[in-house]
Protein backbone atom coordinates (compact mmCIF):
# COMPACT_ATOMS: atom_id res chain seq x y z
CA UNK A 1 0.00 0.00 0.00
CA UNK A 2 2.88 2.34 0.87
CA UNK A 3 3.97 2.28 -2.91
CA UNK A 4 0.91 2.66 -5.00
CA UNK A 5 3.19 2.28 -8.54
CA UNK A 6 3.76 -1.48 -7.46
CA UNK A 7 0.18 -2.21 -7.40
CA UNK A 8 -1.96 -3.69 -10.14
CA UNK A 9 -4.53 -1.19 -11.88
CA UNK A 10 -7.48 -2.60 -10.57
CA UNK A 11 -6.27 -2.03 -6.55
CA UNK A 12 -5.35 1.57 -7.12
CA UNK A 13 -9.00 1.64 -9.02
CA UNK A 14 -10.22 -0.04 -5.91
CA UNK A 15 -8.73 1.95 -3.32
CA UNK A 16 -9.44 5.50 -5.16
CA UNK A 17 -13.24 4.53 -5.24
CA UNK A 18 -13.19 3.56 -1.44
CA UNK A 19 -11.59 6.57 -0.65
CA UNK A 20 -14.39 8.84 -2.61
CA UNK A 21 -16.89 6.75 -0.84
CA UNK A 22 -15.70 6.85 2.51
CA UNK A 23 -15.47 10.99 1.70
CA UNK A 24 -18.76 11.01 1.16
CA UNK A 25 -19.58 9.17 4.40
CA UNK A 26 -17.99 11.34 6.82
CA UNK A 27 -17.39 14.77 5.18
CA UNK A 28 -21.16 14.58 3.18
CA UNK A 29 -23.31 14.36 6.69
CA UNK A 30 -21.31 17.22 7.64
CA UNK A 31 -21.66 19.40 4.87
CA UNK A 32 -25.33 18.14 3.99
CA UNK A 33 -26.70 17.76 7.28
CA UNK A 34 -30.58 16.84 7.67
CA UNK A 35 -31.49 14.33 5.55
CA UNK A 36 -35.58 14.48 6.89
CA UNK A 37 -35.73 17.68 6.39
CA UNK A 38 -38.69 18.47 4.33
CA UNK A 39 -39.60 21.56 2.19
CA UNK A 40 -42.28 20.44 0.02
CA UNK A 41 -42.50 23.77 -1.77
CA UNK A 42 -39.50 22.75 -3.42
CA UNK A 43 -40.52 18.60 -4.09
CA UNK A 44 -38.30 17.77 -7.23
CA UNK A 45 -36.13 20.67 -7.63
CA UNK A 46 -33.51 20.28 -10.46
CA UNK A 47 -29.91 20.29 -9.09
CA UNK A 48 -28.37 23.63 -8.36
CA UNK A 49 -24.63 24.64 -6.85
CA UNK A 50 -25.59 24.18 -3.26
CA UNK A 51 -27.87 21.04 -3.74
CA UNK A 52 -25.92 19.23 -6.64
CA UNK A 53 -28.27 16.71 -6.68
CA UNK A 54 -31.40 17.94 -6.12
CA UNK A 55 -34.41 17.15 -4.01
CA UNK A 56 -36.69 14.36 -3.80
CA UNK A 57 -40.76 13.90 -3.97
CA UNK A 58 -40.73 15.32 -0.40
CA UNK A 59 -38.59 18.43 -0.89
CA UNK A 60 -35.78 16.55 0.76
CA UNK A 61 -31.92 16.97 -0.24
CA UNK A 62 -30.79 13.83 -1.81
CA UNK A 63 -27.44 15.02 -1.35
CA UNK A 64 -28.27 14.76 2.55
CA UNK A 65 -29.72 11.16 1.72
CA UNK A 66 -27.44 9.71 -0.18
CA UNK A 67 -24.97 10.68 2.35
CA UNK A 68 -26.38 9.67 5.20
CA UNK A 69 -27.18 6.30 3.62
CA UNK A 70 -23.65 5.88 2.56
CA UNK A 71 -22.50 6.27 6.16
CA UNK A 72 -25.04 3.86 7.66
CA UNK A 73 -24.71 1.29 5.41
CA UNK A 74 -20.93 0.84 5.82
CA UNK A 75 -21.13 1.58 10.02
CA UNK A 76 -23.76 -1.23 9.87
CA UNK A 77 -21.27 -3.73 7.30
CA UNK A 78 -18.34 -2.44 9.55
CA UNK A 79 -19.82 -3.53 12.92
CA UNK A 80 -21.31 -7.03 11.42
CA UNK A 81 -18.43 -8.00 10.04
CA UNK A 82 -16.26 -6.96 13.16
CA UNK A 83 -18.70 -8.97 15.12
CA UNK A 84 -18.58 -11.73 13.04
CA UNK A 85 -15.26 -12.20 12.45
CA UNK A 86 -14.39 -11.84 15.87
CA UNK A 87 -16.70 -14.57 16.96
CA UNK A 88 -16.10 -16.89 14.05
CA UNK A 89 -12.97 -16.70 14.45
CA UNK A 90 -12.32 -16.91 18.24
CA UNK A 91 -14.64 -19.95 17.93
CA UNK A 92 -12.77 -21.66 15.43
CA UNK A 93 -9.69 -21.21 17.09
CA UNK A 94 -11.10 -22.81 19.91
CA UNK A 95 -12.47 -25.38 18.21
CA UNK A 96 -8.92 -26.45 16.33
CA UNK A 97 -7.19 -25.66 19.33
CA UNK A 98 -9.58 -27.92 21.88
CA UNK A 99 -10.67 -30.50 19.41
CA UNK A 100 -12.55 -33.53 20.61
CA UNK A 101 -16.24 -32.40 21.92
CA UNK A 102 -16.37 -28.91 21.97
CA UNK A 103 -14.55 -29.28 18.21
CA UNK A 104 -17.73 -31.74 17.40
CA UNK A 105 -20.26 -29.42 18.76
CA UNK A 106 -19.36 -26.15 17.30
CA UNK A 107 -18.97 -27.69 13.56
CA UNK A 108 -22.98 -29.25 13.66
CA UNK A 109 -23.68 -25.80 14.52
CA UNK A 110 -21.78 -24.00 11.84
CA UNK A 111 -22.62 -26.43 9.73
CA UNK A 112 -26.58 -26.20 10.70
CA UNK A 113 -26.47 -22.47 9.60
CA UNK A 114 -24.40 -22.72 6.49
CA UNK A 115 -26.86 -25.54 5.16
CA UNK A 116 -29.58 -21.95 5.51
CA UNK A 117 -28.88 -19.49 2.96
CA UNK A 118 -27.52 -16.15 5.02
CA UNK A 119 -30.65 -14.54 3.33
CA UNK A 120 -33.30 -16.50 4.80
CA UNK A 121 -31.79 -16.18 8.16
CA UNK A 122 -31.83 -12.54 7.92
CA UNK A 123 -34.99 -12.35 6.45
CA UNK A 124 -36.52 -13.75 10.43
CA UNK A 125 -34.42 -11.42 12.28
CA UNK A 126 -36.17 -8.61 10.33
CA UNK A 127 -39.62 -9.85 10.75
CA UNK A 128 -39.03 -9.61 14.86
CA UNK A 129 -38.41 -5.75 14.78
CA UNK A 130 -39.53 -4.54 11.55
CA UNK A 131 -37.01 -1.70 10.72
CA UNK A 132 -35.12 -2.26 13.64
CA UNK A 133 -31.31 -1.49 13.20
CA UNK A 134 -30.38 -4.01 16.02
CA UNK A 135 -31.97 -6.99 14.93
CA UNK A 136 -30.36 -6.42 11.52
CA UNK A 137 -27.27 -6.33 12.41
CA UNK A 138 -27.80 -9.40 15.11
CA UNK A 139 -28.96 -11.52 11.76
CA UNK A 140 -26.46 -10.32 9.16
CA UNK A 141 -23.91 -11.09 11.99
CA UNK A 142 -25.26 -14.32 12.97
CA UNK A 143 -25.52 -15.27 8.80
CA UNK A 144 -21.77 -14.08 8.61
CA UNK A 145 -19.88 -15.95 11.48
CA UNK A 146 -19.81 -19.27 10.04
CA UNK A 147 -17.55 -18.64 6.97
CA UNK A 148 -14.90 -17.02 9.37
CA UNK A 149 -15.55 -20.10 11.87
CA UNK A 150 -14.49 -22.62 8.97
CA UNK A 151 -12.08 -21.19 8.18
CA UNK A 152 -10.00 -20.25 10.50
CA UNK A 153 -10.57 -23.62 11.75
CA UNK A 154 -9.38 -25.13 9.19
CA UNK A 155 -6.23 -23.32 8.83
CA UNK A 156 -5.30 -23.25 12.58
CA UNK A 157 -5.47 -26.94 12.44
CA UNK A 158 -2.75 -26.37 9.79
CA UNK A 159 -0.67 -24.56 11.83
CA UNK A 160 -1.23 -25.75 14.92
CA UNK A 161 -0.46 -29.22 14.35
CA UNK A 162 2.99 -28.22 12.54
CA UNK A 163 6.81 -28.26 13.97
CA UNK A 164 7.17 -24.62 14.80
CA UNK A 165 4.30 -24.97 17.40
CA UNK A 166 5.17 -28.03 18.87
CA UNK A 167 8.94 -26.27 19.25
CA UNK A 168 7.28 -23.42 21.21
CA UNK A 169 5.30 -25.68 23.02
CA UNK A 170 8.59 -27.78 24.47
CA UNK A 171 10.02 -24.25 25.04
CA UNK A 172 7.37 -23.56 27.37
CA UNK A 173 5.67 -20.86 25.83
CA UNK A 174 2.10 -20.31 26.67
CA UNK A 175 -1.01 -20.48 24.86
CA UNK A 176 -1.11 -16.43 24.28
CA UNK A 177 2.47 -16.19 22.76
CA UNK A 178 1.44 -19.44 20.01
CA UNK A 179 -1.50 -17.32 19.38
CA UNK A 180 0.44 -13.87 18.71
CA UNK A 181 3.25 -15.50 17.38
CA UNK A 182 2.26 -18.23 14.70
CA UNK A 183 -1.47 -17.71 14.67
CA UNK A 184 -2.32 -14.58 14.10
CA UNK A 185 0.68 -13.69 11.12
CA UNK A 186 -0.96 -17.03 9.57
CA UNK A 187 -4.90 -15.94 9.73
CA UNK A 188 -4.88 -12.16 9.17
CA UNK A 189 -4.11 -12.09 5.52
CA UNK A 190 -7.09 -14.24 4.89
CA UNK A 191 -9.34 -12.51 7.46
CA UNK A 192 -9.06 -9.42 6.13
CA UNK A 193 -9.68 -10.70 2.52
CA UNK A 194 -12.90 -12.48 3.75
CA UNK A 195 -13.90 -9.00 5.86
CA UNK A 196 -14.03 -7.05 2.53
CA UNK A 197 -16.21 -9.62 0.88
CA UNK A 198 -18.63 -9.99 3.89
CA UNK A 199 -18.26 -5.71 3.60
CA UNK A 200 -19.68 -6.03 0.55
CA UNK A 201 -22.44 -8.96 1.39
CA UNK A 202 -23.36 -6.79 4.59
CA UNK A 203 -23.67 -3.94 2.11
CA UNK A 204 -25.82 -5.58 -0.22
CA UNK A 205 -28.46 -7.53 1.88
CA UNK A 206 -28.88 -4.23 3.63
CA UNK A 207 -29.95 -2.57 0.57
CA UNK A 208 -31.87 -5.72 -1.02
CA UNK A 209 -33.97 -5.70 2.64
CA UNK A 210 -34.78 -2.11 2.08
CA UNK A 211 -35.67 -2.44 -1.38
CA UNK A 212 -38.12 -5.06 -1.08
CA UNK A 213 -39.69 -3.10 1.97
CA UNK A 214 -38.36 -5.35 4.66
CA UNK A 215 -35.47 -3.47 6.06
CA UNK A 216 -34.81 -0.22 7.54
CA UNK A 217 -38.39 1.63 7.23
CA UNK A 218 -38.96 5.26 6.40
CA UNK A 219 -38.33 7.87 6.76
CA UNK A 220 -34.66 6.22 7.74
CA UNK A 221 -32.10 6.86 4.53
CA UNK A 222 -31.27 3.73 3.34
CA UNK A 223 -29.91 3.28 -0.36
CA UNK A 224 -32.40 0.10 -1.03
CA UNK A 225 -34.98 2.09 0.14
CA UNK A 226 -34.47 5.39 -1.40
CA UNK A 227 -34.52 3.33 -4.56
CA UNK A 228 -37.73 1.95 -3.73
CA UNK A 229 -39.32 5.42 -2.59
CA UNK A 230 -37.90 7.41 -6.32
CA UNK A 231 -39.28 4.62 -8.51
CA UNK A 232 -42.97 6.19 -9.08
CA UNK A 233 -41.34 9.53 -10.17
CA UNK A 234 -38.28 7.62 -12.25
CA UNK A 235 -39.85 9.59 -15.59
CA UNK A 236 -39.48 13.13 -13.50
CA UNK A 237 -36.56 12.57 -12.33
CA UNK A 238 -34.25 9.72 -13.34
CA UNK A 239 -31.53 10.96 -10.91
CA UNK A 240 -33.66 10.10 -7.67
CA UNK A 241 -33.19 6.19 -8.50
CA UNK A 242 -29.86 6.59 -10.27
CA UNK A 243 -27.81 8.10 -7.44
CA UNK A 244 -28.77 5.34 -4.77
CA UNK A 245 -27.73 2.84 -7.73
CA UNK A 246 -24.19 4.66 -8.78
CA UNK A 247 -23.43 4.64 -5.15
CA UNK A 248 -24.19 1.17 -4.21
CA UNK A 249 -22.23 0.28 -7.32
CA UNK A 250 -19.36 1.89 -6.98
CA UNK A 251 -19.47 0.98 -3.09
CA UNK A 252 -19.72 -2.70 -4.03
CA UNK A 253 -17.07 -2.39 -7.25
CA UNK A 254 -14.59 -1.08 -4.63
CA UNK A 255 -15.00 -4.22 -2.18
CA UNK A 256 -14.89 -6.66 -4.95
CA UNK A 257 -11.50 -5.09 -6.74
CA UNK A 258 -9.92 -4.85 -3.21
CA UNK A 259 -9.34 -8.57 -3.78
CA UNK A 260 -7.24 -9.91 -6.20
CA UNK A 261 -8.89 -10.79 -9.30
CA UNK A 262 -8.51 -14.49 -10.19
CA UNK A 263 -5.82 -14.37 -12.17
CA UNK A 264 -4.51 -17.91 -13.42
CA UNK A 265 -2.74 -18.66 -16.46
CA UNK B 1 -22.42 -43.93 -16.24
CA UNK B 2 -20.77 -46.29 -13.64
CA UNK B 3 -23.01 -47.65 -10.73
CA UNK B 4 -23.75 -45.89 -7.68
CA UNK B 5 -21.59 -47.63 -4.66
CA UNK B 6 -24.32 -48.38 -2.02
CA UNK B 7 -21.68 -47.79 0.63
CA UNK B 8 -21.29 -43.52 -0.96
CA UNK B 9 -24.72 -43.47 -1.34
CA UNK B 10 -25.64 -44.36 2.41
CA UNK B 11 -23.15 -41.88 3.25
CA UNK B 12 -24.38 -38.78 1.07
CA UNK B 13 -28.26 -39.51 1.97
CA UNK B 14 -27.53 -39.76 5.60
CA UNK B 15 -25.37 -36.84 5.83
CA UNK B 16 -28.06 -34.81 3.79
CA UNK B 17 -31.44 -35.91 6.34
CA UNK B 18 -29.19 -35.22 9.50
CA UNK B 19 -28.39 -31.61 7.72
CA UNK B 20 -32.33 -31.37 6.64
CA UNK B 21 -33.02 -31.96 10.08
CA UNK B 22 -30.80 -29.55 11.75
CA UNK B 23 -31.95 -27.26 9.49
CA UNK B 24 -35.51 -27.78 10.04
CA UNK B 25 -34.55 -27.37 13.87
CA UNK B 26 -32.92 -24.50 13.79
CA UNK B 27 -35.71 -22.58 11.41
CA UNK B 28 -38.28 -23.86 14.02
CA UNK B 29 -36.27 -22.47 16.97
CA UNK B 30 -35.36 -19.13 15.19
CA UNK B 31 -39.43 -18.96 14.24
CA UNK B 32 -40.15 -19.68 17.86
CA UNK B 33 -38.04 -16.83 18.83
CA UNK B 34 -39.75 -14.68 16.75
CA UNK B 35 -43.23 -15.39 18.16
CA UNK B 36 -42.57 -14.82 21.53
CA UNK B 37 -41.14 -11.43 20.28
CA UNK B 38 -43.76 -10.30 18.71
CA UNK B 39 -45.59 -7.63 20.66
CA UNK B 40 -49.02 -8.12 21.93
CA UNK B 41 -50.76 -10.91 23.50
CA UNK B 42 -50.28 -14.08 21.67
CA UNK B 43 -53.92 -15.90 22.84
CA UNK B 44 -55.68 -12.31 21.80
CA UNK B 45 -54.14 -12.04 18.60
CA UNK B 46 -55.02 -16.09 17.94
CA UNK B 47 -58.80 -15.23 19.36
CA UNK B 48 -59.01 -12.73 16.94
CA UNK B 49 -57.40 -14.68 13.95
CA UNK B 50 -60.04 -16.87 15.20
CA UNK B 51 -63.35 -14.90 15.59
CA UNK B 52 -62.57 -11.43 14.03
CA UNK B 53 -61.46 -8.58 15.95
CA UNK B 54 -64.83 -7.33 16.50
CA UNK B 55 -65.54 -10.59 18.86
CA UNK B 56 -63.33 -11.64 20.83
CA UNK B 57 -62.60 -10.53 24.46
CA UNK B 58 -60.76 -11.18 27.89
CA UNK B 59 -62.88 -14.29 28.13
CA UNK B 60 -62.54 -15.41 24.70
CA UNK B 61 -59.11 -14.98 24.82
CA UNK B 62 -58.64 -17.06 28.10
CA UNK B 63 -60.50 -20.13 26.64
CA UNK B 64 -57.81 -19.90 23.55
CA UNK B 65 -54.87 -19.41 26.32
CA UNK B 66 -56.21 -22.60 28.12
CA UNK B 67 -56.59 -24.79 25.21
CA UNK B 68 -53.33 -24.17 23.15
CA UNK B 69 -51.78 -24.11 26.80
CA UNK B 70 -50.05 -20.45 26.58
CA UNK B 71 -49.69 -20.18 30.21
CA UNK B 72 -47.71 -23.15 30.29
CA UNK B 73 -43.57 -21.80 30.65
CA UNK B 74 -41.58 -21.77 27.34
CA UNK B 75 -39.86 -24.89 27.45
CA UNK B 76 -42.85 -26.81 27.38
CA UNK B 77 -44.83 -24.69 24.67
CA UNK B 78 -41.45 -24.87 22.34
CA UNK B 79 -41.64 -28.48 23.08
CA UNK B 80 -45.06 -28.42 21.91
CA UNK B 81 -44.13 -25.91 18.72
CA UNK B 82 -41.84 -28.82 17.54
CA UNK B 83 -43.85 -31.36 18.00
CA UNK B 84 -46.67 -29.95 15.99
CA UNK B 85 -43.50 -29.35 13.41
CA UNK B 86 -43.01 -33.34 13.87
CA UNK B 87 -46.34 -34.26 12.83
CA UNK B 88 -45.95 -32.51 9.62
CA UNK B 89 -48.82 -29.28 11.08
CA UNK B 90 -47.21 -25.66 9.71
CA UNK B 91 -50.26 -23.89 11.13
CA UNK B 92 -52.66 -21.41 9.37
CA UNK B 93 -51.27 -18.38 8.35
CA UNK B 94 -52.39 -15.36 9.98
CA UNK B 95 -53.29 -12.74 7.60
CA UNK B 96 -55.09 -15.11 4.96
CA UNK B 97 -56.66 -17.85 7.58
CA UNK B 98 -55.37 -20.74 4.92
CA UNK B 99 -53.50 -24.11 5.73
CA UNK B 100 -49.94 -22.91 5.07
CA UNK B 101 -49.09 -26.15 3.85
CA UNK B 102 -52.02 -25.31 0.77
CA UNK B 103 -50.56 -21.73 0.81
CA UNK B 104 -46.98 -22.63 -0.05
CA UNK B 105 -47.87 -25.81 -2.09
CA UNK B 106 -49.94 -23.15 -4.14
CA UNK B 107 -46.35 -20.98 -4.51
CA UNK B 108 -44.21 -23.55 -5.30
CA UNK B 109 -44.70 -24.19 -8.57
CA UNK B 110 -43.94 -20.46 -9.78
CA UNK B 111 -40.40 -20.72 -8.09
CA UNK B 112 -39.97 -23.71 -9.25
CA UNK B 113 -40.44 -22.92 -12.75
CA UNK B 114 -38.62 -19.51 -12.46
CA UNK B 115 -35.91 -21.63 -11.00
CA UNK B 116 -35.49 -23.98 -13.85
CA UNK B 117 -35.69 -21.48 -16.08
CA UNK B 118 -32.66 -19.40 -14.75
CA UNK B 119 -30.54 -22.74 -14.07
CA UNK B 120 -30.93 -23.09 -17.78
CA UNK B 121 -30.46 -19.69 -19.23
CA UNK B 122 -27.29 -20.05 -16.63
CA UNK B 123 -25.89 -23.20 -17.99
CA UNK B 124 -27.14 -22.10 -21.47
CA UNK B 125 -24.64 -18.75 -21.60
CA UNK B 126 -22.03 -20.54 -18.86
CA UNK B 127 -21.19 -23.20 -20.91
CA UNK B 128 -19.45 -22.43 -23.50
CA UNK B 129 -18.30 -19.09 -22.68
CA UNK B 130 -16.52 -21.11 -19.99
CA UNK B 131 -15.04 -23.92 -22.27
CA UNK B 132 -13.84 -21.14 -24.98
CA UNK B 133 -11.87 -19.42 -22.16
CA UNK B 134 -10.41 -22.24 -20.69
CA UNK B 135 -9.31 -23.87 -23.97
CA UNK B 136 -7.81 -20.28 -24.63
CA UNK B 137 -7.39 -18.84 -21.99
CA UNK B 138 -5.95 -15.16 -22.28
CA UNK B 139 -8.12 -15.01 -25.48
CA UNK B 140 -11.05 -12.92 -26.20
CA UNK B 141 -13.73 -15.18 -24.37
CA UNK B 142 -11.64 -15.36 -21.19
CA UNK B 143 -11.69 -11.45 -21.38
CA UNK B 144 -15.11 -11.32 -21.81
CA UNK B 145 -16.21 -13.81 -19.21
CA UNK B 146 -13.87 -12.06 -16.36
CA UNK B 147 -15.10 -8.59 -16.83
CA UNK B 148 -18.90 -9.92 -17.11
CA UNK B 149 -18.45 -12.07 -13.46
CA UNK B 150 -16.56 -9.16 -11.98
CA UNK B 151 -19.04 -6.64 -13.12
CA UNK B 152 -21.78 -8.99 -11.54
CA UNK B 153 -19.89 -9.38 -8.53
CA UNK B 154 -20.71 -5.79 -8.81
CA UNK B 155 -24.34 -5.80 -9.36
CA UNK B 156 -26.74 -7.37 -7.48
CA UNK B 157 -29.67 -9.12 -8.64
CA UNK B 158 -32.07 -6.48 -7.11
CA UNK B 159 -29.90 -3.77 -9.24
CA UNK B 160 -29.52 -5.87 -11.99
CA UNK B 161 -33.08 -6.34 -12.05
CA UNK B 162 -33.73 -2.93 -11.87
CA UNK B 163 -31.83 -2.08 -15.21
CA UNK B 164 -33.25 -4.56 -17.17
CA UNK B 165 -36.84 -3.63 -15.74
CA UNK B 166 -35.99 0.08 -16.87
CA UNK B 167 -34.70 -0.61 -20.00
CA UNK B 168 -36.39 -3.53 -21.61
CA UNK B 169 -40.07 -2.65 -20.25
CA UNK B 170 -39.98 1.03 -19.48
CA UNK B 171 -37.88 2.62 -21.95
CA UNK B 172 -38.48 0.09 -25.10
CA UNK B 173 -41.70 -1.42 -23.88
CA UNK B 174 -41.02 -4.90 -25.16
CA UNK B 175 -41.74 -6.86 -22.46
CA UNK B 176 -44.53 -6.25 -19.38
CA UNK B 177 -42.62 -5.06 -16.71
CA UNK B 178 -43.57 -7.07 -13.57
CA UNK B 179 -46.42 -10.06 -12.92
CA UNK B 180 -47.81 -13.58 -13.57
CA UNK B 181 -49.92 -15.43 -16.23
CA UNK B 182 -48.99 -13.16 -19.26
CA UNK B 183 -46.93 -14.24 -22.26
CA UNK B 184 -43.23 -12.58 -21.50
CA UNK B 185 -43.84 -12.66 -17.67
CA UNK B 186 -40.94 -14.92 -17.01
CA UNK B 187 -38.60 -13.62 -19.19
CA UNK B 188 -37.44 -10.94 -17.03
CA UNK B 189 -37.03 -12.33 -13.94
CA UNK B 190 -35.56 -15.31 -15.48
CA UNK B 191 -32.93 -13.46 -17.31
CA UNK B 192 -32.07 -11.66 -14.57
CA UNK B 193 -30.96 -14.71 -12.28
CA UNK B 194 -29.86 -16.56 -14.89
CA UNK B 195 -27.19 -13.52 -15.96
CA UNK B 196 -26.57 -13.32 -12.02
CA UNK B 197 -25.29 -16.95 -12.33
CA UNK B 198 -24.25 -17.01 -15.53
CA UNK B 199 -20.90 -15.02 -14.84
CA UNK B 200 -19.93 -17.26 -11.83
CA UNK B 201 -20.37 -20.24 -14.12
CA UNK B 202 -18.76 -19.32 -16.66
CA UNK B 203 -15.65 -18.58 -14.56
CA UNK B 204 -15.76 -22.22 -12.88
CA UNK B 205 -16.25 -23.68 -16.09
CA UNK B 206 -12.84 -22.19 -17.13
CA UNK B 207 -10.87 -22.86 -14.55
CA UNK B 208 -12.02 -26.36 -14.52
CA UNK B 209 -11.30 -26.83 -17.95
CA UNK B 210 -7.46 -25.03 -17.71
CA UNK B 211 -6.93 -27.19 -14.80
CA UNK B 212 -7.83 -30.30 -16.88
CA UNK B 213 -6.06 -29.78 -20.02
CA UNK B 214 -3.06 -27.99 -18.09
CA UNK B 215 -2.84 -31.45 -16.44
CA UNK B 216 -0.24 -34.51 -16.80
CA UNK B 217 -2.24 -36.95 -17.55
CA UNK B 218 -3.98 -35.15 -20.38
CA UNK B 219 -0.75 -33.91 -22.36
CA UNK B 220 -0.20 -37.68 -21.61
CA UNK B 221 -3.02 -38.60 -23.54
CA UNK B 222 -2.18 -36.22 -26.76
CA UNK B 223 1.60 -36.91 -26.68
CA UNK B 224 0.78 -40.71 -26.89
CA UNK B 225 -1.42 -39.71 -29.90
CA UNK B 226 -5.13 -39.18 -29.42
CA UNK B 227 -6.99 -36.79 -31.56
CA UNK B 228 -7.36 -33.85 -29.43
CA UNK B 229 -11.15 -34.69 -29.86
CA UNK B 230 -10.89 -38.06 -28.16
CA UNK B 231 -8.89 -36.68 -25.84
CA UNK B 232 -11.26 -34.19 -24.36
CA UNK B 233 -14.08 -37.02 -24.79
CA UNK B 234 -12.33 -39.82 -22.91
CA UNK B 235 -9.85 -37.72 -20.02
CA UNK B 236 -11.24 -34.52 -20.29
CA UNK B 237 -14.95 -34.33 -19.82
CA UNK B 238 -15.95 -36.31 -16.93
CA UNK B 239 -12.25 -34.59 -15.05
CA UNK B 240 -14.29 -31.44 -15.65
CA UNK B 241 -17.70 -32.45 -14.72
CA UNK B 242 -16.96 -33.21 -11.13
CA UNK B 243 -15.43 -30.19 -10.05
CA UNK B 244 -18.27 -27.75 -12.13
CA UNK B 245 -20.53 -29.93 -10.62
CA UNK B 246 -19.40 -29.56 -7.06
CA UNK B 247 -18.99 -25.53 -7.60
CA UNK B 248 -22.36 -25.33 -8.81
CA UNK B 249 -23.56 -26.92 -5.62
CA UNK B 250 -22.06 -24.46 -3.20
CA UNK B 251 -23.64 -21.55 -5.50
CA UNK B 252 -27.06 -22.94 -5.49
CA UNK B 253 -27.76 -20.83 -2.30
CA UNK B 254 -27.35 -17.71 -5.28
CA UNK B 255 -30.14 -19.32 -6.76
CA UNK B 256 -32.31 -19.52 -3.55
CA UNK B 257 -31.86 -16.02 -2.28
CA UNK B 258 -31.20 -14.48 -6.01
CA UNK B 259 -35.48 -16.39 -5.95
CA UNK B 260 -36.52 -14.44 -3.07
CA UNK B 261 -35.09 -11.00 -4.23
CA UNK B 262 -35.97 -11.50 -7.85
CA UNK B 263 -39.85 -12.33 -7.16
CA UNK B 264 -40.42 -9.60 -4.91
CA UNK B 265 -39.16 -7.65 -7.43
CA UNK B 266 -40.79 -8.50 -10.67
CA UNK B 267 -43.83 -9.53 -8.31
CA UNK B 268 -43.67 -12.93 -9.49
CA UNK B 269 -46.28 -15.40 -6.96
CA UNK B 270 -43.55 -17.51 -5.65
CA UNK B 271 -42.19 -18.22 -2.26
CA UNK B 272 -39.65 -16.31 -2.21
CA UNK B 273 -42.60 -14.03 -2.57
CA UNK B 274 -45.04 -14.79 -0.38
CA UNK B 275 -41.98 -15.34 2.29
CA UNK B 276 -41.27 -11.29 1.80
CA UNK B 277 -44.94 -10.60 2.21
CA UNK B 278 -44.83 -12.79 5.16
CA UNK B 279 -42.16 -10.92 6.93
CA UNK B 280 -43.95 -7.88 6.02
CA UNK B 281 -47.01 -8.78 7.77
CA UNK B 282 -45.27 -10.62 10.49
CA UNK B 283 -47.25 -13.61 9.78
CA UNK B 284 -44.94 -16.21 11.79
CA UNK B 285 -46.64 -19.19 10.42
CA UNK B 286 -46.39 -18.63 6.71
CA UNK B 287 -42.71 -17.23 7.18
CA UNK B 288 -41.76 -20.60 8.57
CA UNK B 289 -43.33 -22.85 6.07
CA UNK B 290 -42.23 -21.16 3.23
CA UNK B 291 -38.26 -21.24 5.68
CA UNK B 292 -38.35 -24.66 5.83
CA UNK B 293 -39.30 -25.27 2.25
CA UNK B 294 -36.85 -22.94 0.67
CA UNK B 295 -34.40 -24.45 3.09
CA UNK B 296 -35.34 -28.33 2.44
CA UNK B 297 -35.28 -26.97 -1.68
CA UNK B 298 -31.60 -25.95 -1.05
CA UNK B 299 -30.72 -29.46 0.96
CA UNK B 300 -32.21 -31.17 -2.01
CA UNK B 301 -30.46 -29.13 -4.64
CA UNK B 302 -27.38 -30.39 -2.75
CA UNK B 303 -28.25 -33.78 -2.35
CA UNK B 304 -29.08 -34.24 -6.05
CA UNK B 305 -25.48 -32.31 -6.98
CA UNK B 306 -23.89 -35.02 -4.71
CA UNK B 307 -25.14 -37.83 -6.13
CA UNK B 308 -24.29 -36.52 -9.42
CA UNK B 309 -20.76 -36.37 -8.22
CA UNK B 310 -20.80 -40.01 -7.27
CA UNK B 311 -21.65 -41.00 -10.08
CA UNK B 312 -19.29 -38.83 -12.19
CA UNK B 313 -16.74 -39.88 -9.86
CA UNK B 314 -17.17 -43.11 -7.81
CA UNK B 315 -14.46 -42.76 -5.15
CA UNK B 316 -16.39 -39.97 -3.97
CA UNK B 317 -15.10 -36.85 -2.93
CA UNK B 318 -11.53 -36.63 -1.68
CA UNK B 319 -11.25 -36.33 2.45
CA UNK B 320 -10.20 -33.37 3.79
Amino acid sequence: MTDLAFLPWHRRLAWLLLALVLLLAIVGPWLWPDPARQDLMQFLASPSLAEPLGRDQLGRSVMARVASATRLSLGLAALCVLSAALLGSLLGVLSAWRGGLTDTLLRGMADGVLALPGMLIVLIFSAMAKGGFATLYLGLALAQWVEYFRMTRARSRLVLASPHVEASRLLGFGPLYIVRRHLWPELSPMLLTMASFGMATAILALSTLGYVGVGLQPPAAELGLMMTEALPHYSEAPRLVLAPVAVLALTLAALVLLRPLEVKR
Amino acid sequence: MAALTQHGLARVLGQRLLQALVVSLLVATLCFVLVQQLPGDMAFRIAAGRYGYDYVDAAAAEAVRQELGLARPAWQQFAGWLQQLGQGQLGQSLVTGGAVLDEVHHHLGATLQLAAASVLLALGLGLPLGLASGLRPGGWADRLTLLWSVVLRTLPPFLLGLMLMLGLSVQLGWVPAAGHGERGNLLLPALTLGLGVSGLTARIVRDSVLAVVQSDYYRFALTKGLSPWRAFWRHGLRNIGVTVVAYAGVQLILLIEGVVVVESLFAWPGVGHALVHAVFWRDVPMIQGCTLLLAWLFVLLNTLTDLLCLAIDPRGPAEP
